[in-house]
């Protein structure tokens, strides 16, 4: 049986007397695609915060595949395959995307070091960061500074940059988020187009998204992880729908449910 | 914005195109000979400029595209002042030896101090690199034995220049000398801007948080250009120190660090020509006042200051690349345009 | 060798409470708003002069001048607040920075222009002056005096914190200024007033230096640096931070040019490189 890709054993945390996480356990079989939801304040993105090295627990350990990473800093963490994207974009404003991109690819490649040569001598960076572009439809605007993006291309431009790191686990947080409808097609496009290999968890308050590209689902509330099953058990449960929905909202789920089984079909209409 | 041809063309040729020598800044380094011709009885004030100019480089290196606001940038240029000074009333006045002892002197003491420097954020990195600043020129000023306290180094007696070229009252060789070396550094500084290295820099400037993000470790970046800063401050000091055989306590003050800092805002930072473009502005323009009592000085410098930073924000540079905000102005400018960050410190 | 050692600490106590004067209004500014005002110290300059131009020019006893360069250092710190400052709240501490020096600048020009740059006289009353023999130490009975009114003005200020509405206000937008505004807090109002109230003092603090450490247009940066040194020591937007740092300063400074006056500054430079790495936030800041 292979290693799962992350795993989290007995991660607590709280802020005084506010817990945010208590007793996290969490098993993420490599190639996966995990969606992580729950209300707000539930404590996903401490989570995200606590595994990536930026939030120290109070208790538990952090597993990437066979090593034991709790002490590691978030910069070796990155080294070792475990990235994120942000719910918030945190990029960089003035650079180009090709620019922000390249700068990725080469901080992995240990280039960045180099302050003699002209970034023109670095054609194999530079065409892996248009690659990374271009498999998520920005290669039309490679060129154009960061912050001139439209707000959907600059949350591709996240997954991008976390491509470039060339990541075994990817958490993605909230990626559709403040996403308008029209430019989210492309988004979508680009997140089931992720390479197989990679282990994906993402956040999301998007239904349609977590029924349409998650393979198992773990609800979180109150700083606990609730349930962990498959989408249509999570749908099904009772407690979830109680917590998360609230009984009105059953409905709403059902319809997104049927949406995204419906939307499947017509993916191909998007692309 | 329309899309014009640059912006589809293939990565490589947009990259060549934007490294590319634009037609203003060859007319720009043709104009820094123009002195010779034109007002040859200004060498020595062209040469104070190349030099300050070359000191400029070297803050904006750290500031303009690493984020590290420095306070005390003058130490190098001091250390590297009182180097060569030390060096020729040791006994051996050659001036470019002397030059690269200065160099290594500022860059051992830059690369010590970046240990410290690249651990700091906000205002305990402005308030550390004031009270080292503060602290060089206490030091300097209580060993009077080895830097002649507040009357200055004597004994500075430099050897021809190549052998040849004697320094003289003219400022014709000082200017030589002082204009090669800031072009040959310039150089350099242009290519490490162009360089994966620039690229990590500007990040660092952008988003240190993101840096972190992407696997990327900022300290050893910002070790590595607060050295190279610190050497070039170095040899532009000890260049004022060979081109007018004396070393004061003047060369590290804060007055040093603050005019510095003040001229590459004037200029616009983050842009490599802002700080030579603001040296040569501010020093012409004091040259010319310099009838006026020297603490009135300070009064339009204040002025320009406030205005500067109400309605110039990016400095000289900074408006003209806001007036050639467009394809064509790219194309022309290029560099010069580049786009500086505005914004609060990471 | 008691007596010198307790002298010198009586010195930089008093030396140490003028520094905090001059300091605390910086400190909870920079808390509050993240303002870099550098222009603070032109503000205890202003109150400076303002008492030396009352004492001098009108014949207005020491005591009695107090109270105005106070209120003239927080009018005119307004007024510049509301012209310039309050656009650059957004802006970057180097902006920031840049703009108030350029105040400092022509502050400094101007006050030579109108005073000249000798050291400006000042008339203490006769009660002020002299020392008092208190257990065979000598006390400057005027340093007596700074150290017993700062001390009022710092209780007054630390119970206007802790037990009025208004104190709230101040200390929960130090604390949290996002939370501070959804609780309804008018953060704005209370940063101008928070500002107004901190450059009074700083300009109390200018003419109450006069006699210990002497005026002239320089003021306005020389002893930027000390309260910079004081503001970063002891945590921004913390009081008894800045009390305490001012006294580390204050008593370091004094034992400094005592005992060892080759050295100079040198001690002070050392000391704060050494706080600073030891704790970047200041000795009681956040973060």
């Amino acid at each position: 049986m292979t290693a799962p890709a992350l795993a989290t054993r007995g991660l607590d945390k709280s802020f005084g007397s506010l817990i945010v996480a208590s007793g996290i356990e969490l098993v993420l079989p490599p190639g996966v695609r995990y969606a992580l939801i729950g209300p707000n304040g539930a404590g996903k993105t401490t989570l995200i915060n606590m595994v990536t090295g930026m939030l120290q627990p109070d208790a538990g350990r952090i597993v990437l595949g066979d090593d034991d990473i709790t002490a590691l800093p978030p910069e070796q963490r990155v080294r070792r395959g475990l990235v994120r994207t942000f719910q918030i974009n945190s990029l960089f404003p003035h650079l180009t995307a090709l620019e922000s991109v390249t700068l990725a690819v080469c901080e992995r490649r240990r280039a960045a070091r180099i302050w003699w040569r002209q970034l023109t001598a670095y054609g194999h960076e530079v065409d892996e960061a248009y690659e990374i572009l271009s498999s998520l439809m920005l290669a039309a605007v490679c060129h154009r500074l960061t912050r001139e993006l439209a707000y959907g291309q600059q949350r591709l431009l996240e997954i991008a940059l976390a491509l470039a790191t060339r990541p075994k686990v990817l958490l993605l947080d909230e990626p559709a988020a403040g996403v308008p409808r029209d430019e989210s097609a492309e988004l979508f496009a680009a997140i089931a187009g992720l390479p197989g290999d990679i282990t994906v968890l993402f956040i999301e308050h998007d239904m349609e998204l977590v029924f349409r590209f998650a393979s198992r689902v773990i609800v979180m509330v109150g700083g606990r992880i609730l349930l962990d099953g498959t989408p249509q058990e999570i749908a099904a449960d009772e407690r979830v729908r109680a917590v998360y929905l609230g009984q009105a909202h059953g409905k709403a789920f059902d319809r997104a449910r049927q949406d995204s089984h419906r939307g499947s079909h017509h993916e191909s209409r998007h692309g | 914005m329309a899309v014009s041809s640059s912006a589809l063309a293939g990565p490589h040729q947009y990259l060549q195109a934007q490294i590319r020598w634009r037609p203003i800044e060859i007319a720009f380094w043709l104009a820094t000979l123009l002195p010779f011709v034109l007002t040859p009885n200004y060498l020595v004030l062209a040469s104070q400029i190349a030099i300050t100019a070359l000191f400029a480089l070297s803050l904006d290196l750290i500031l303009g595209y690493a984020g590290i606001v420095s306070l005390g940038h003058a130490a190098f240029f001091g250390v590297g002042a009182y180097s060569a000074g030390l060096l020729s009333k040791w006994g051996w006045g050659e001036p470019l030896t002397g030059v690269i002892v200065a160099g290594l002197a500022a860059g051992l003491l830059g690369y010590l101090v970046s240990f410290i420097i690249a651990r700091f954020r906000h205002l305990a990195l402005i308030m550390i690199t004031l009270g080292f600043g503060l602290l060089l020129v206490e030091a300097a000023n209580s060993a009077g034995w080895l830097t002649g306290g507040a009357d200055g180094l004597q004994g500075v007696h430099m050897w021809p220049l190549l052998g040849t070229f004697q320094f003289d009252l003219y400022g014709y060789t000082a200017y030589c000398y002082a204009l090669i070396v800031l072009f040959l550094c310039f150089l350099l500084s242009r290519r490490l801007i162009n360089s994966p290295f620039g690229l990590s820099l500007r990040g660092i400037r952008e988003n240190i948080i993101r840096m972190r993000a992407i696997g990327a470790e900022s300290r050893p970046h910002i070790r590595t250009i607060y050295t190279i800063a610190a050497v070039m401050a170095g040899i532009a000091g000890a260049i004022l120190t060979q081109t007018t055989e004396t070393v004061s306590l003047g060369s590290l003050d804060f007055q040093r660090s603050a005019d510095i800092l003040v001229m590459l805002i004037l200029g616009g930072t983050g842009r490599l020509y802002g700080g030579l473009i603001g040296a040569t502005i501010y020093l012409i323009a004091r040259d010319q006042f310099s009838g006026i009592n020297p603490q009135y000085w300070y009064f339009p410098i204040g002025i320009l200051l406030i205005l500067v930073v109400l309605f110039l924000p990016n400095g000289i540079l900074g408006g003209l690349a806001r007036l050639a905000e467009t394809e064509r102005g790219r194309r022309w400018l290029g560099p010069l345009t580049a786009p500086s960050w505005r914004g609060k410190f990471p | 060798m008691i007596t010198s050692v307790l002298g010198v600490l009586f010195d930089g106590f008093a030396y140490g409470m003028l520094l905090f004067l001059l300091s605390v209004g910086l400190s909870v500014t920079l808390g509050m708003m993240n303002f870099v005002n550098l222009a603070h110290c032109t503000f205890a300059m202003i109150g400076g002069y303002v008492s030396v131009t009352l004492m001098n020019g009108a014949g207005w006893p020491f005591l009695a001048t107090l109270p105005i360069a106070f209120l003239a250092a927080a009018a005119i710190s307004v007024a510049f607040e509301r012209t310039m400052f309050h656009r650059l709240y957004r802006a970057s501490d180097l902006d920031q920075c840049l703009l108030t020096i350029g105040v400092v600048f022509v502050s400094v020009a101007v006050t030579a222009y109108l005073y000249g740059t000798s050291q400006q006289p000042v008339s203490l009353p006769n009660y002020l002056r002299g020392s008092l023999h208190v257990a065979g130490l000598t006390l400057g009975v005027y340093r007596i005096f700074l150290i017993v009114f700062a001390l009022a003005v710092t209780a007054a200020l630390v119970w206007g914190l802790e037990f009025t509405r208004f104190g709230a206000q101040i200390r929960a937008a130090v604390d949290n200024q996002r939370m501070a505004r959804g609780l309804g807090i008018n953060v704005d109002a209370a940063f101008a007033i928070a500002f107004a109230l901190g450059s009074g003092l700083a300009g109390l603090g200018g003419a109450l230096a006069i006699d210990m450490v002497g005026l002239d247009p320089s003021f306005a940066l020389a002893y930027l640096v000390y309260v910079l040194i004081v503001v970063a020591v002891g945590g921004l937007g913390s009081i008894g931070g800045s009390f305490a740092a001012a006294m580390l300063l204050g008593i370091s400074d004094m034992a400094g040019k005592y005992y060892f006056p080759a050295i100079g500054s040198f001690l002070i430079y050392l000391v704060m490189i050494s706080l600073l790495m030891w704790r970047p936030s200041g000795i009681f800041g956040r973060r």
